[in-house]
């Protein structure tokens, strides 16, 4: 009995740093220091640089400006792939609503913060070992994208 | 522990200490000092020099003065549950040596000597509790309304009072960071020191007691996470691809949101010729809403636009959404729970309505 009590100590102190290093950062946010017209086109210009298109920018600052609301700056950049967007959402229909990635950039006074999910998360949810080879990259990249964004 | 099982445990701690302390030799990981680790998790926030708008400022003298480096170790490592700050519990125990250590240089001053602890009375205490207290830091310990993340929107409170009923608190605070923050309060802040407020040692000693029974409770509403569920909400459409477009339209109408597009879902990623007008995007939104949820948290702009899909799968018409549920608890801000609640709801409605 002591024995197992010992064993499954160890197993349980295994398990635990196991889980402790498997949990990653759920939200990856960083602030530049630049104004943010100066943030957004580094912004586009290094996600191109890391290989994706910019499908679209979201202008959520105009659309609320418009309604009336006071707001600084706030924009949501689409970007992916085009070849990979198409060919994971037709494997995949359920990983649509997560396609394709986004960042979402907004001011703060003279400084800018960029922000996104860690993209490595919808791998509890999208269990399949083709897509985590995916989800990686992404995070790769957006981290990279994100780290130049905060030290260029 | 027999010695032999007990020496199969040392083995195995061993082992796994071994594996750390490569892990920590890593030449790759020089450039994981301090000031990197700080920059890269924490300065979003907390800002490049501790200044920061969010949450409370941490390069404050009287802060650093009196907080232990367990203090800061346990912020970091457990966090503020539901209050914004996230748990940094994947980092490694040498990562946040190093950002504590870059943080320690903010301050190059004296520490405070440790103040004596009396037993206090937890009872006597909540009287005091709620005649000093409760008007900034809440009736039951919950720390200020708002997360102090104004970005965006117009500021009017500059430092926020912190949760003093959050279990991520109790897990790193004692008796003495509390009382000393009693005593000397923190200069730059609307935190003041009670002592020249006219309480007693004794008064403070039993609202000591107080705070920290406040860490016995059970976990408080402020504290909670949404639980988290599947990533996605999906509907089957009886209708055709055009049909089940029009109905998606016409419930986010009913549910108070503009209809800012209908467009193929690779529009802007293919040419003209090339998109695929079975897979449609509904994109909307409830601006009352919508500014109502970014003063509370102006980062669920990542929740922008509210997003329908329509696809056609093998034969099916699929409707979809992001599950605004399993989104919230990325930004771990209690606060937006009901929002995110509500939004959920506003999801399932418009699915249903345009699938009947
Ligand atoms: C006028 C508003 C206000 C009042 C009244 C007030 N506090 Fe505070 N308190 C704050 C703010 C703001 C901070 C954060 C200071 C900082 O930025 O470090 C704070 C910090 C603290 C901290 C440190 C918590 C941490 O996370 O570092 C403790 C403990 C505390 N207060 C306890 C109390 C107690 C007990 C009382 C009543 C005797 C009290 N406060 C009264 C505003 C207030
Ligand atoms: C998403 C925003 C956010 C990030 C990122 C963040 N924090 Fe915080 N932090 C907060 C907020 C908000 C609070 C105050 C919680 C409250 O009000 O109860 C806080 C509180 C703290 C406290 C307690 C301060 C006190 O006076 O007791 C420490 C220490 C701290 N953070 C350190 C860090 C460090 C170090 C990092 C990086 C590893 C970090 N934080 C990252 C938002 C953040």
């Amino acid at each position: 009995m002591r024995r197992l009590t010992g064993v499954f100590v160890a197993f349980g102190l295994i398990a635990l740093l196991a889980a402790g290093a498997a949990r990653a950062e759920e939200l990856i946010m960083v602030r530049s220091p630049q104004p943010f017209p100066e943030t957004i086109d580094a912004l586009q210009r290094l996600i191109q640089e890391h290989g994706y298109k910019v499908q679209r920018v979201q202008r959520v600052d105009v659309g609320l400006a418009a309604k009336g609301f006071k707001t600084d700056f706030y924009r949501v950049v689409f970007f992916g792939k085009p070849e990979e967007t198409r060919r994971l959402a037709n494997l995949h229909p359920e990983l649509i609503p997560y396609l394709p990635l986004k960042i979402v950039v907004f001011a703060e006074e003279n400084t800018t913060l960029a922000l996104t999910n860690n993209p490595v998360l919808l791998g509890t949810f999208f269990k399949d070992s083709e897509l985590a080879v995916y989800f990686r990259r992404w995070e790769r990249d957006i981290r990279s994208i994100l780290d130049h964004v905060a030290n260029d | 522990m027999s010695s032999k099982t007990s020496s199969f445990v040392q083995a195995v701690l061993v082992a796994l200490l071994a594996a750390l302390s490569l892990s920590w030799a890593d030449p790759a990981r020089a450039r994981h000092e301090g000031s990197h680790l700080y920059a890269q998790h924490c300065s979003a926030c907390h800002g490049a020099d501790g200044h920061g708008g969010v949450g409370v400022p941490l390069a404050l003298p009287d802060f650093l003065a009196i907080v232990s480096d367990d203090y800061l170790r346990n912020s970091i490592r457990f966090g503020r549950p539901g209050r914004v700050m996230p748990s940094f519990a994947h980092l490694t125990d040498a990562e946040i040596e190093a950002i504590v250590r870059h943080m320690r240089g903010w301050y190059k001053g004296e520490r405070r000597a440790a103040v004596k602890i009396g037993k206090g009375d937890a009872k006597k205490g909540e009287k005091t509790y709620k005649r000093n207290c409760a008007g900034c830091h809440g009736p039951e310990g919950e720390g200020g309304r708002g997360t102090g993340l104004t970005f965006s929107r117009p500021r009017d409170l500059p430092v926020l009072a912190p949760a003093l009923n959050n279990p991520g608190f109790h897990a790193a605070a004692d008796e003495q960071l509390i009382k000393a923050t009693l005593i000397h309060g923190r200069q730059g802040t609307p935190m003041m020191s009670f002592l020249k407020m006219g309480l007693s040692e004794a008064d403070i000693d039993d609202v000591v007691a107080f705070v920290r029974s406040l860490g016995k409770k059970r976990a408080p509403a402020s504290a909670r996470v949404l639980d988290s569920e599947s990533a996605v909400l999906v509907r089957r459409s009886p209708h055709d691809v055009a049909t089940t477009v029009e109905k998606v339209k016409n419930a986010m109408a009913a549910a108070n949101m503009s209809v800012i597009r209908a467009v193929p879902f690779d529009e802007g990623m293919v040419d003209k010729k090339l998109e695929n007008r079975k897979r449609i995007i509904i994109d909307g939104c409830d601006f009352n809403f919508l500014n109502q949820a970014l003063t509370v948290d102006p980062r669920v702009g990542l929740f922008l636009p509210c997003r329908i899909t329509v696809t056609e799968d093998a034969g099916r018409v699929l409707v979809m959404a992001v599950n605004p549920k399993r989104l919230s608890t990325i930004f771990n801000n209690s606060e937006l729970n009901a929002m995110c609640e509500q939004m959920h709801e506003v999801y399932t409605l418009i699915l249903e309505d345009a699938t009947l």
